[in-house]
């Protein structure tokens, strides 16, 4: 199915909470009513003319200019059986977002949402076991946020550089490393 | 040759070398620096070309080990994340002494391309462990990788062995490790 013919399909099925689409873009998406999403993602794997079995990505996006401003998570779907692609999107505020899990249906989805809430701060409601992924438990903060700062010390190590920092970086000459000869081993034999 | 050896060369007969212990000790260790078999990230596929027959850093006795336990050098081959640091640190304290640490690329030296947007990117290892000697580039080829470890070598042939140290700003053989020096 191309991507108007699996937008009408949900259109059809789920009316008015499809609340958008572009399917000129490069890669085709409808726009779900949050707390829609985890029925419209059961509809897409199980609906047998659709059957994405695959969930190949999911990612969060951050759009504070936008107004009012907010967050998105992407949803990109793959069907084995039919060769086709389609990708989903829902909305959600910036300050406490949450988004319905889609675990139940990808089972993928479960490091997928871990680290979108590690990286963003998007929780996913009745997910099993919602903790960080990538960061260290005890790390303070979502860093893909683009309000992000970084902080001058995370465990007493440094994060941001100091200007005593920077004057040790730029000291490798005075370290006493190089000049490199970088001829190849087998120079002598590739020249003869 | 130390003054020492001045008084007994040609004193023994054939078959009857003599050396200083420093040299003899330091001879030994710089020519069996087993590594730790550890990568972090690109620079370690360098590592394991320099490991490789081309390279073939065994020509300088360096042979990677699975643990630290057995291991005299740690090869801090990648980006060390903040929460990588804290393991490299505990592998580092489990090393026997004595060790050394070569830092291999701009990101274990001071971050490299993370040096101001890496939020999670420890900015040089040595703010961690300390560190013998620093191999630049990104990531360093082979030649430049065996340039530190022969560099190494000519710092551990200098290693004073049988007698207390000064405190130094390197940590050549762990010389500024708790309980040693105090």
């Amino acid at each position: 199915m191309d991507a108007k013919a699996i937008h009408d399909k949900l259109v059809g099925r789920f009316g008015d909470r499809v609340t958008g689409a572009d399917l000129e873009a490069a890669s085709p998406f409808a726009t779900i009513a949050t707390e829609a999403i985890a029925e419209v993602a059961a509809f897409c794997k199980s609906e047998p003319e659709l059957a994405f079995d695959n969930l190949m990505c999911l990612s969060g996006v951050d759009y504070p200019k936008a107004d009012p401003p907010r967050m998105e998570v992407v949803y990109h779907l793959l069907s084995y059986r039919h060769h086709h692609t389609f990708a989903l999107k829902v909305h959600v505020p910036r300050e406490s977002p949450s988004v319905p899990t889609v675990e139940g249906v990808w089972g993928v989805a479960n490091f997928h949402e871990r680290e979108c809430w590690d990286l963003f701060g998007i929780a996913f409601a009745g997910h099993s076991d919602l903790r960080r992924i990538l960061l260290p438990d005890d790390w303070d903060g979502h860093p893909l946020r683009k309000d992000w700062q970084d902080p001058d010390y995370y465990n007493g190590l440094h994060v941001k550089p100091t200007a005593q920092m920077a004057e040790r970086a730029m000291g490798g000459e005075r370290i006493g490393v190089g000049p490199f000869d970088f001829t190849p081993p087998n120079a002598h034999i590739e020249e003869g | 040759m130390s003054e020492t050896q001045g008084l007994i060369q040609n004193r023994f007969g054939d078959g009857v070398l003599t050396a200083s212990a420093d040299q003899v000790i330091n001879w030994a260790r710089k020519n069996s620096m087993w590594s730790m078999t550890f990568g972090l990230a690109c620079c370690a596929i360098e590592m394991m070309a320099t490991g490789g027959t081309r390279y073939d850093w065994d020509r300088f006795g360096v042979i990677p080990r699975g643990t630290p336990r057995q291991s005299d050098l740690m090869i801090v081959a990648g980006t060390v994340t903040l929460k990588m640091a804290t393991r490299i640190k505990r592998l580092y304290e489990q090393m026997a002494e004595p060790k050394y640490v070569i830092s291999m690329g701009s990101c274990a030296n001071n971050g490299g391309p993370y040096w101001r947007h890496g939020y999670h990117v420890l900015k040089g290892v040595d703010e961690v462990i300390p560190v013998d000697v620093y191999v630049p580039g990104c990531p360093p080829r082979p030649e430049a990788l065996l340039y530190g470890i022969m560099k190494l070598q000519e710092r551990i042939q200098e290693d004073r062995v049988l007698r207390r140290r000064e405190l130094s700003p390197g940590s050549l053989a762990g010389a500024t490790l708790d309980g040693w020096t105090k």
